[in-house]
């Protein structure tokens, strides 16, 4: 496969929370949940934020980092869970605010936190086929939790933007497959505020099941161990999953080491594990392997297998925040201003 | 405001689209189609060319909102500001990304993407332009590309135990 990777970008919003005040709320130990999870602080989106403005932060940074001309996008895909509008893509706003309209074609997705992989694998099947030139897939996500409930502690928000084209590629994609069943893990009903999920069940029969299977199919078509992967990403609902479903998989910690974002920014769903690779990415000089397993409950997981090319040496990755920045960086808020900013406060009123 | 209305702004809204004069190189910001710099103002019919602001700038002059316009109630205090691009046409715009107290004349900002409001919970919702606060990589994009990028690392936070 000649197509792959020519640039990316990634958006984390400013303000964070961590689960001790999330916890003093509710009245439970919000310290001992933090250390269980394995997530120390998450993200949250300011009120004037949402999966609309996060795509377009990090898609102009990714054709500015690229030098890509909005006009030759043939393609703007958006994976979310929290599109902004039931029916109104959020594409076509992103396609607008960064100046890709109107010879172009634009569309929502939707498969849990997987949707943004789901879109990469479009993308290189319309670049694959010549059909566009440049494609656009952005995960991105503004996710919430109950008040209260176990997600709670991890749903935050941010998002990644991904250009996928033939010249100036930076990580050659030389194989995807994907695993998909129906699990029925964790749902949002239709205008149901809030996500259920059934508890445990989330993790062997569908987390765990998922990455492993699909990890141990693609390094089967790619003919790889992972002693091959210099970088690995898997999907990060927490910081504790991915360290072991790696382990289980026979990955170092080493590996894994940029690839795991969400201890510092918690779970930004369909943004998790391509804000992870942004960070590889980041990182990474030419001729390095890196292996992506994403996860979307309800379940699927998309693979990828990539491979850096000479063009990294050359990508300007001075254009906008690394990750890194983002994760170390933040202004941390009381739980009364969390719950303003998400809107879980009844204002009254219509 | 009507979604026409909005509708027909969107490009400046969504990508600072102003206009220039080809004449004397003035540019407008939102667009005009005659030049009032040009000492005879016929002279820049037809020379008027849409003309894309970077959205940098800096403050020229700014001030805090603790009784909100409707629709801002969630970000009050809120600072409104003067921004000056480097372009030259002076913009109105929220300031985020930065605490009240931290904002000051001649605060390098740049354009950034917000939700300017929506049209209560069913209606639409409006996007454009705010601006956040650069303090690091406010480097030109090669190419002619719009838009500016950098923000700061904000000096609060720190990072979170591994």
């Amino acid at each position: 496969m000649e197509a792959g990777i020519v640039s990316y970008g990634a958006y984390v919003p400013r303000y964070r929370i961590t689960p001790t005040e999330i916890g003093r709320v509710w009245g439970a130990d919000g310290e001992s949940m933090g250390q269980s999870l394995n997530v120390h602080r998450k993200s949250v989106p300011a009120p004037d934020e949402d999966t609309i403005t996060i795509s377009t932060e990090a898609l102009r940074v990714a054709l500015i980092r690229g030098a890509i001309d909005p006009q030759q996008i043939g393609a703007i895909y958006v994976g979310s869970e929290s599109h902004p509008y039931a029916v109104k893509p959020t594409a076509t706003v992103v396609a607008q605010a960064v100046g890709a309209t109107p010879h172009l074609t634009a569309a929502d997705f939707e498969f849990a936190c997987k949707a943004g992989t789901a879109a990469i694998q479009t993308c290189l099947g319309l670049v694959g086929a010549e059909m566009v030139r440049y494609g656009v897939a952005i995960g991105s996500d503004t996710s919430q939790g109950a008040p209260g409930d176990a997600l709670e502690y991890s749903a935050s928000a941010g998002g990644a933007a991904f250009v996928i084209g033939r010249d100036h590629v930076i990580a050659r994609v030389e194989h995807t497959v994907s695993y998909t069943t129906d699990t029925p893990d964790f749902w949002r009903r239709e205008g149901q505020r809030y996500p259920s999920h059934s508890g445990r069940f989330t993790g062997e029969p569908a987390y765990f099941r998922h990455e492993t299977e699909c990890a141990h199919h693609i390094m089967e078509v790619a003919g790889t161990t992972p002693a091959d992967y210099r970088h690995v990403v898997f999907h990060q609902p927490n910081g504790k999953f991915p360290q072991r479903v790696g382990k289980q998989l026979g990955f170092s910690e080493s590996q894994m080491r940029y690839g795991l974002v969400t201890p510092y920014i918690g779970n930004t769903y369909s943004g998790a594990a391509l804000i992870g690779l942004a960070n590889v990415l980041d990182h990474a000089g030419p001729g390095e392997r890196i292996l992506v397993v994403g996860y979307g409950s309800g379940a699927g997981s998309d693979a990828f297998d990539l491979t850096t090319t000479d063009e990294i040496a050359k990508f300007d990755r001075s254009f906008g925040r690394p990750v890194q920045s983002y994760l170390d960086s933040g202004v941390e808020l009381s739980y009364g201003v969390y719950a303003k900013f998400r809107g879980k406060i009844h204002m009254g009123g219509s | 405001m009507s979604i026409a209305r909005f509708w027909r702004e969107t490009p400046r809204r969504y990508n600072l689209g102003g206009s220039k004069c080809t004449n004397c190189g003035t540019a407008y910001f939102p667009p005009r189609s005659v030049c009032p710099t040009c000492a005879r103002h016929r002279e820049s019919i037809g020379k008027m060319v849409p003309f894309q602001l970077s959205g940098e700038g800096e403050v020229y002059s700014f001030t805090t909102v603790h009784e909100p316009a409707e629709g801002f109630e969630m970000q009050v205090p809120y600072v409104l500001a003067l921004v000056r691009t480097v372009e030259g046409p002076m913009l109105t715009g929220q300031i985020v990304d930065l605490a009240p107290e931290e904002v000051r004349i001649g605060l390098k900002v740049r354009a950034t993407f917000r939700k300017l409001r929506e049209e209560g919970k069913a209606g639409v919702i409006h996007y454009g332009y705010k601006f956040a606060p650069v303090e690091e990589t406010a480097v030109r994009p090669p190419g002619g590309s719009r838009t500016a990028v950098g923000t700061p690392a904000t000096p609060e936070g720190d990072r979170a135990p591994a």
